[in-house]
């Protein structure tokens, strides 16, 4: 009754169904973030006045502790998983916005008048050739965004046991099983470790035509 | 609406602004415990980011480093020390240590290794030993980018200094972690409203230090 991975009933979950939980408080958050960061950060390429107050506004945002985030809305999305997701999108977006946009941009004007020159319309541009080029800086602001994602989807075991893995570690306390709260932060680390490495795997795939030597970083 | 209310209510208490449990004291630990973290990982960040920076090796190893520092979850951690060491301000320090080294690390190292190399180099053979260069050369021009660096790790540490109070300590999270329990909002919103606003003003001190330190020359460049 007392070993590694044995899952308190209170939790109502097993160890894989906690992982499960866990990655889905924090992978949708980012998913949704992507999607919406996409037309915004558009935005901010095509008008530029637009960028300096909307990069004011994220890091606004950001300011906001997470914690301090999740308890006020409870106030309107009631102690639910709706509650921690929707603030982990927020910082998320905060994140990827920045890392689109320098993405973006960083495409050399010559490529972007080439593509032109070749009759690519502004959507075909944008898909084809910005989209892919931009794809190194994209996916480094989802690493960042990914792996604080899941360290923070444990803060939601404040909240009423929102928590996923995080809610083992009020298990050890109220239980007094410290090993509960080794498996939640060993847990943890080795799926925001796995998350990245898939990240840098989809990178890896998507950009063969970049150079093997900075690949590897 | 039922927000303003709440924050409304909280700050005109007049019983909130006074004793060990007032909002100047607790503003003041949440700061102390805040610089304490900042001095730490700035004191571990600083140094051997701009040394690797200097001379631009090591990037993939303090990659890996600020990666797996970011993985491990920094609640997690807090309650994990405080089991095994106690109670206390030294465990609350680690975790928040190991959130703010990372970015300071990452953005240090960065910034010194993408200093222009022509002034470096002109540094160089004008006979500059090495040191000099770094501090009075690459430093400056870097100076912006390492204030980045050092400013997005302040503000972590201010949101995530919250979470001290979970395991006892003072700080603004006693609003939040206190009104939870006792099912009192109005605390809790309060809480939440002056740990933004703390987290606002170090934004402001950051702009603040960078509009006096960093020379007019290189904010020109910028």
């Amino acid at each position: 009754m007392s070993g590694f991975f044995d899952i308190p009933s209170d939790l109502q979950h097993t160890y894989a169904g906690l992982i499960g939980l866990h990655l889905r408080e924090a992978l949708v958050p980012v998913l949704v973030g992507l999607v919406v960061s996409l037309p915004v950060a558009q935005l901010c390429v095509r008008f530029r006045w637009l960028y300096p107050p909307v990069l004011g506004v994220t890091t606004v945002l950001y300011a906001i502790p997470s914690l301090a985030f999740f308890v006020v809305l409870i106030d309107y999305t009631g102690q639910s998983e709706t509650t921690v997701m929707i603030p982990l999108a927020v910082y998320s977006m905060v994140v990827l916005v920045p890392a689109i946009v320098e993405g973006v941009r960083s495409v050399p004007p010559e490529t972007l008048a080439a593509a032109t020159a070749m009759g690519f319309g502004p959507v075909r541009r944008y898909v084809q050739v910005q989209l892919p080029i931009a794809v190194p800086a994209i996916i480094a602001g989802l690493r960042v965004a990914t792996v604080s994602s899941i360290s923070l989807v444990s803060v939601g075991m404040l909240i009423g046991n929102q928590g996923a893995l995080g809610n083992l570690l009020h298990d050890a306390q109220i239980y007094n099983r410290p090993e509960l709260a080794v498996n939640s932060v060993v847990t943890t680390a080795v799926l925001a470790i796995l998350a990245d490495a898939a990240l840098v795997a989809v990178r890896l795939l998507l950009t063969p035509w970049m150079p093997k030597e900075s690949a590897a970083r | 609406m039922n927000l303003l209310q709440f924050v409304h209510a909280f700050f005109g208490d007049g019983s909130h602004w006074h004793g060990y449990d007032g909002i100047p004291t607790r503003v003041l630990e949440h700061v102390r415990y805040s610089l304490e973290a900042l001095a730490l990982a700035a004191a571990i960040g600083l140094p051997v980011g701009l040394v690797t920076g200097h001379y631009g090796r090591g990037g993939n190893a303090l990659a890996l480093l600020a990666t797996a520092g970011r993985a491990l979850p920094t609640f997690g951690l807090l309650v994990l020390v405080v089991t095994w060491l106690g109670f206390g301000l030294g465990p609350v320090m680690i975790p928040l240590v190991v959130l703010a080294v990372p970015p300071i690390l990452v953005t240090t190292y960065e910034a010194v290794r993408s200093v222009d190399p022509a002034p470096v180099d002109a540094a160089r053979g004008m006979g500059m030993p090495e040191p000099r260069i770094l501090f009075q050369v690459e430093l400056p021009v870097a100076l912006t980018l390492i204030l980045g660096g050092l400013r997005s790790a302040a503000v972590q540490i201010v949101s995530t200094a919250t979470i001290a109070a979970y395991v006892g300590l003072g700080g603004l999270g006693r609003y939040i972690i206190d009104g939870l329990y006792q099912r009192n909002y109005e605390k809790v919103v309060g809480g939440a409203t002056l740990v933004a606003a703390l987290a606002l003003a170090t934004l402001a001190v950051f702009w603040a230090v960078a509009r006096l330190t960093v020379s007019p020359g290189v904010r020109r460049g910028t």
